[in-house]
């Protein structure tokens, strides 16, 4: 979330599109409830089925699952051809007036670049003309054919109203009127807020849905202000922290990028991550990458990294492909490629794509080790459990450890939540039988390697046997340790220019402003610096005094970076740095620093007249309404069709999906056409239950015992499908047999003047809990993800129903 | 819930002693269910099954939201979804949290012949004391919205207590704790009426003509009231009724009949007593304990049938 939960409340228009936040996320729904209340805010519900959230909204309209692209591009035509756009802002503080290069254009569904066989661009003419100071050029007139807003405009200008209905089913009025509502929030001192989730990242083109809805949001001014911003609803209680910590394969610590084998040295990596302005007097603040880079490195290595072998960058792994994503690890098991898993806090049987490819690829390993508070589905995938898992268990050699673990209520610990608090809990219970921390397991595994490696050497031991390991106890760190290594500290005394000792040997950071590239500081992750410093453990902070009462609450927990709450705040001052909206003002300049409410996205003295841009993580400090280099499938969003779709891509019929996702063969084959599959499924969550966990626990049971699928009116009838009554749903690659919810809540869609269905698939059942044995939804959904994340496609797929009689068990 | 004294009662079933009402100073507490701002998550049902401690069996998806399908004595509270159609052709989806009104002049309160089996308190709740209960089924007749339920076990009636037992030491009943987005409020019945007021006048800014609060003077006034959408139709959400009033059977029963019928009564307590002066006792025969432990059995029975598969439930 750029804004917080809170913050929610002083929005004017709620939006929730790719999400279903009363469903998912009741709890922080209280903000959107407490914004219709007290502050006469519209709620507005785009969603393929008719919702909970949708249940307490003043607008709803109905969408063709994998469409969302389309309709936004027809909202930026809308405010663009109305004019109601926020123009001092976007002339500010967005790139409209940069000039973009030459060589840039789109046609037939591709940007320019594109390689078929590759499946992927050559970015170099996504990106500005530059002067001879190596600046981009800029008409502020807008006059320039080739300035970002004209070319925006001639971008959007096929999403007419008839198209947007053509492609999303979505009938004309209601898009319009939504439209309207959203084009209200263009006023300064208006804020409209995006709340979504997987419903916008689980598309092969879900990083592209986000970014059109930030387009619309820059357009209208609703970025860095209260009760704006794009708002990502974590979908797990420490899934922000996952992201943050950098556990994807791709990633190190606070979104630090981990070198590709082309970058073979130190200098190669720096040069192309210190991001240099290439607008005058930007704070560009990646240009502080090294200091980061090093502190991390001093975190990890110690003393064994130095200047002379390059803070130990050799010991990183250097990735030989952009992902090592888990359907790329999966198809690698199908191959024979991997060998070993191991599994913590993580269920793919029930969570990953196509879930024969999952059991199969289970099936071939020597061992699977699995780390979980639960008696998961991936721990048991060996064993028959009849039609939900025909397992042989004769033929499957795998090996399974099975190693229970505790559940946060029975640890000390930090959770990172959606708006970024690093929130401390204490240990409420002790773990029963043989459960042990996630910690004691990976360190005592650790310890068991290192010692493997001193005694057997191998092939490349230096990067274990030097890992730094200073806890108290070595089997066990203590949480609070490693909240202080994310901090970081100083290594050696450090001096100011005048000499006097700013920081003592070993003394807790600050922030992360005091990280230098020297390896006199250390810190594991640059954007928690702060979390925990000599004034003790921030995040156990549980102050809820709230200057203004507008959801800011500075000394609750704390939140990174440098306990900053609302991101981008510098964009909710005009040029001149007055509050563009009076009332819920979050920074000023007072003539001589910024003040307010919350810590400034900003430096704090830096004049108003040096022109320095809000977005300071950005080289040319604006909002990009041009992506550059950024995305792998254009600068610009495009509308195009999940990889199994009923329907041609009206657009451009050659380039129908996403032309630079990554599509391994044997998926391929598994994607369904639609004479054989002509109905779009989309999978989503129920409020009674919690992912795969919850099922386990009898009270949900209860509340939600069966698996189902909704399915409406029209398509049941035609089908024959009753209420209750069983079916038999299935994808190329799997079925599924379950009752049937026949409601009102799902329509047929007219798209391109055809009616369309949408069968609704919740995803919580499998063959372990407290509930009733289930499928599970992964049994149908095609193993794509999107481009630029490997996010699977959940969201939009093809899939055939009968009405059937129940499984036998 | 029997944790309040008797002291407390302003009405008790089946007596003609006056209680000594020494709390009617205290003000009339009521729970107000805002149904416009209510996303039917379920936690009221799930924070009720968990204070009062009550997991009835589960049961298998029928083509609807509303899980367990119907209260039962192990079910207090329930979510009842309804896919509403409005004349214009939009969609609403009316959910309401089912349960207990706690009437004003509670209709089970009348009916039931149990003296001391249902209770009012000076603060409005009407509770169910279990030990007085007969099972006779009086309350399910007498009650106009189809509550109460009698317990195939123990044969006695169950239903929500408002949480007397929290009420009655300063807290909000539990479904109002965990309610995540303040569509269950609890306080005086006048605070909330009040309330009730604003939130009304906001649904008709936007556009909801008919919005409205529930509290239906045929059982003069709830202690558990609605803010509706539509309150010129409250049978829109679930069959909730229009206009709630105790059946006529059980005011006649009170009204005229109920002499007579003591005498009738008295009668079969004459004839009971010669029964037992010539026939000897009517005891518990082992053949009603066997019935009883039989339908305990076959409960739990069917639950582990239909749960080949059990995993250990994490601590």
């Amino acid at each position: 979330m750029t804004n917080t939960w809170q913050d929610i409340k002083n929005a004017d228009v709620v939006v929730v599109m790719g999400g279903n936040a009363a469903e998912a996320h009741p709890c922080g729904f209280k903000w959107v409830i407490e914004a219709k209340i007290e502050n006469g805010a519209k709620l507005v519900v785009i969603d393929p089925r008719f919702t909970r959230t949708a249940s307490v909204a003043d607008y709803y309209a109905p969408i063709r699952p994998g469409t969302d692209i389309a309709f936004l591009l027809g909202v930026i035509r809308y405010l663009l051809e109305k004019d109601k756009i926020q123009h001092d802002y976007v002339r500010a503080y967005t790139n409209a007036s940069l000039i973009v290069k030459d060589g840039f254009g789109f046609e037939d569904g591709l940007f320019s670049g594109y390689s078929e066989e590759t499946h992927s661009y050559d970015k170099s003419s996504w990106d500005y003309e530059l002067d001879d100071q190596a600046f981009a050029k800029i008409d502020d007139t807008w006059q320039h054919p080739r300035c970002v807003m004209n070319l925006l405009r001639q971008h959007v200008a096929r999403y007419t109203p008839e198209m947007v209905s053509r492609i999303c089913g979505t009938p004309q009025d209601k898009y319009l009127h939504i439209c309207e509502m959203f084009a209200s929030t263009s006023a300064p001192d208006k804020a409209m807020t995006s709340l979504f989730a997987l419903g916008w990242t689980q598309h092969s083109i879900g990083s592209q849905n986000i970014r059109t809805m930030a387009m619309v949001q820059l357009l209208l001014g609703n970025i860095g202000v209260a009760g704006g911003g794009m708002n990502a609803l974590r979908g797990h209680s420490n899934i922000q922290g996952l992201t943050d910590i950098g556990l994807l394969s791709n990633l190190m610590p606070g979104y630090l990028t981990l070198p590709s084998d082309k970058e073979t040295n130190f200098e190669d990596y720096m040069t192309t991550r210190l991001f240099k302005p290439v607008r005058p007097n930007q704070m560009s603040y990646w240009q502080n990458y090294k200091k980061f880079f090093v502190s991390f490195q001093k975190s990890i290595y110690g003393d064994a990294a130095t200047p002379e072998n390059n803070w130990a960058y050799d010991w990183l792994p250097k990735l030989d492909i952009p992902l090592y994503d888990v359907i790329k690890a999966f198809e690698m098991m199908n191959k024979g490629e991997m060998n070993g898993y191991i599994c913590q806090g993580f269920n793919p049987v029930q969570a990953f794509p196509d879930r024969g490819k999952i059991r199969r690829g289970l099936s071939k390993l020597k061992f699977l080790v699995t780390m979980d508070p639960l008696d998961t589905e991936t721990s048991r995938f060996w064993e028959d459990f009849g039609p939900q898992n025909p397992a042989d268990s004769a033929n499957i050699q795998t090996e399974v450890f099975q190693l229970p673990t505790t559940c946060f209520a029975e640890e000390n610990g930090s959770l990172v939540n959606s708006t970024r608090w690093l929130q401390w809990h204490w240990k409420a219970a002790e773990p029963p039988g043989e459960a042990k921390s996630d910690i004691w397991i990976m360190a005592s595994i650790y310890h068991r390697m290192r010692e493997m490696y001193r005694k057997e050497g191998g092939a490349f031991p230096d990067p274990i046997l030097n890992l730094t390991w200073n806890y108290t106890d070595p089997t066990d760190p203590d949480p609070e340790e490693l909240a202080k290594d994310m901090n970081g500290r100083a290594r050696t005394e450090i001096k100011d220019a005048s000499g006097a000792v700013t920081l003592k040997a070993g003394q807790l950071l600050d922030g992360f402003a005091q990280l230098r590239d020297d390896g006199t500081t250390e810190s594991g992750c640059w954007i928690f610096s702060g979390c925990y410093t000599e004034k003790g453990n921030q995040m156990a902070r549980r102050d809820t005094s709230d200057p203004r009462e507008q959801g800011i609450a500075p000394n609750w927990a704390w939140a990174w970076p440098a306990n900053r709450r609302i991101l981008y705040n510098r964009a909710s001052a005009d040029v001149e740095g007055k509050p563009w909206n009076p009332k819920k003002p979050l920074i000023e300049w007072n003539g001589n620093k910024w003040v307010g409410i919350d810590v400034p996205d900003y430096g704090p003295t830096i004049k108003p007249s040096d022109g320095v841009g809000p977005f300071i993580m950005n080289a040319e400090g604006l909002g990009r309404l041009f992506a550059r280099d950024q995305m792998v499938e254009g600068p610009f969003p495009e509308h195009y069709e999940p990889f199994e779709s009923p329907v041609p891509n009206v657009l451009h019929p050659k380039v129908r999906s996403n032309p630079a996702a990554r599509v391994f063969p044997d998926d391929l084959a598994a994607f369904g056409l639609a004479p054989e599959f002509p109905y779009v499924a989309t999978t989503y969550r129920l409020t009674e239950h919690f992912h795969f966990w919850t099922k386990h626990a009898l009270i949900n049971a209860i509340l939600q015992p069966e698996e189902f699928i909704e399915i409406g009116e029209v398509l049941a009838q035609q089908k024959g499908i009753t209420q209750g009554s069983w079916v038999r749903v299935a994808s190329k690659r799997g079925h599924v047999v379950c009752k049937a919810y026949v409601t009102k809540r799902i329509k047929p869609l007219t798209v391109d003047g055809k009616p369309t269905h949408v069968i609704g698939v919740p995803i919580h059942w499998g063959f372990t809990g407290q509930a009733r044995k289930g499928y599970g939804a992964n049994t149908l959904t095609p193993s794509v993800g999107d481009a630029n994340t490997q996010t699977p496609e959940f969201k939009a797929f093809l899939v055939n129903i009968e009405s059937t009689s129940a499984p036998v068990a | 819930m029997a944790d309040l004294q008797s002291q407390d009662y302003i009405r008790r079933s089946a007596t003609t002693l006056t209680p000594p009402s020494v709390r009617n100073h205290e003000a009339e507490v009521a729970k107000l269910i805002d149904v416009t701002r209510c996303i039917g998550c379920k936690a009221c049902q799930a924070a009720c099954m968990e204070w009062n401690d009550l997991r009835t069996e589960m049961q298998s998806f029928e083509g609807s939201y509303d899980n367990p399908k119907d209260l039962d004595p192990s079910t207090w509270t329930l979510m009842r979804f309804t896919e509403h159609e409005t004349a214009d052709g939009n969609l609403e989806w009316l959910i309401r949290k089912d349960g207990c009104m706690h009437c004003e002049d509670p209709g089970c309160l009348k009916a039931c012949p149990a003296p001391g089996a249902i209770v009012q308190y000076a603060n409005g709740i009407v509770d169910f004391i279990s030990e007085n209960c007969i099972g006779c089924g009086y309350c399910v007749k007498g009650c106009p919205f189809n509550i109460p339920r009698i317990s195939k076990v123990d044969h006695k009636s169950y239903k929500c207590t408002l949480c007397s037992d929290r009420v009655g030491v300063g807290l909000e009943p539990a479904c109002v704790k965990a309610c995540p987005t303040g569509a269950i409020m609890f306080g005086s019945k006048a605070d909330m009426a009040d309330w009730a007021g604003e939130r009304i006048v906001d649904l008709k800014s936007r556009g909801y003509e008919n919005a409205g609060l529930y509290d239906p003077p045929g059982v003069s006034g709830t202690h558990v009231m609605y803010v509706l959408h539509h309150a010129d139709k409250p049978s829109l959400y679930a069959g909730l009724p229009d206009d709630p009033k105790i059946s006529a059977a059980v005011e006649f029963w009170k009204g005229l009949i109920k002499p007579v019928a003591l005498a009738g009564v008295a009668l079969a307590a004459v004839s009971g007593f010669l029964h037992w002066v010539v026939a000897g006792p009517n005891e518990v025969q082992p053949e009603d304990e066997v019935e009883a432990q039989h339908l305990l059995a076959a409960e739990r029975s069917k639950r582990d049938t239909e749960n080949r598969y059990i995993a250990d439930e994490p601590a």
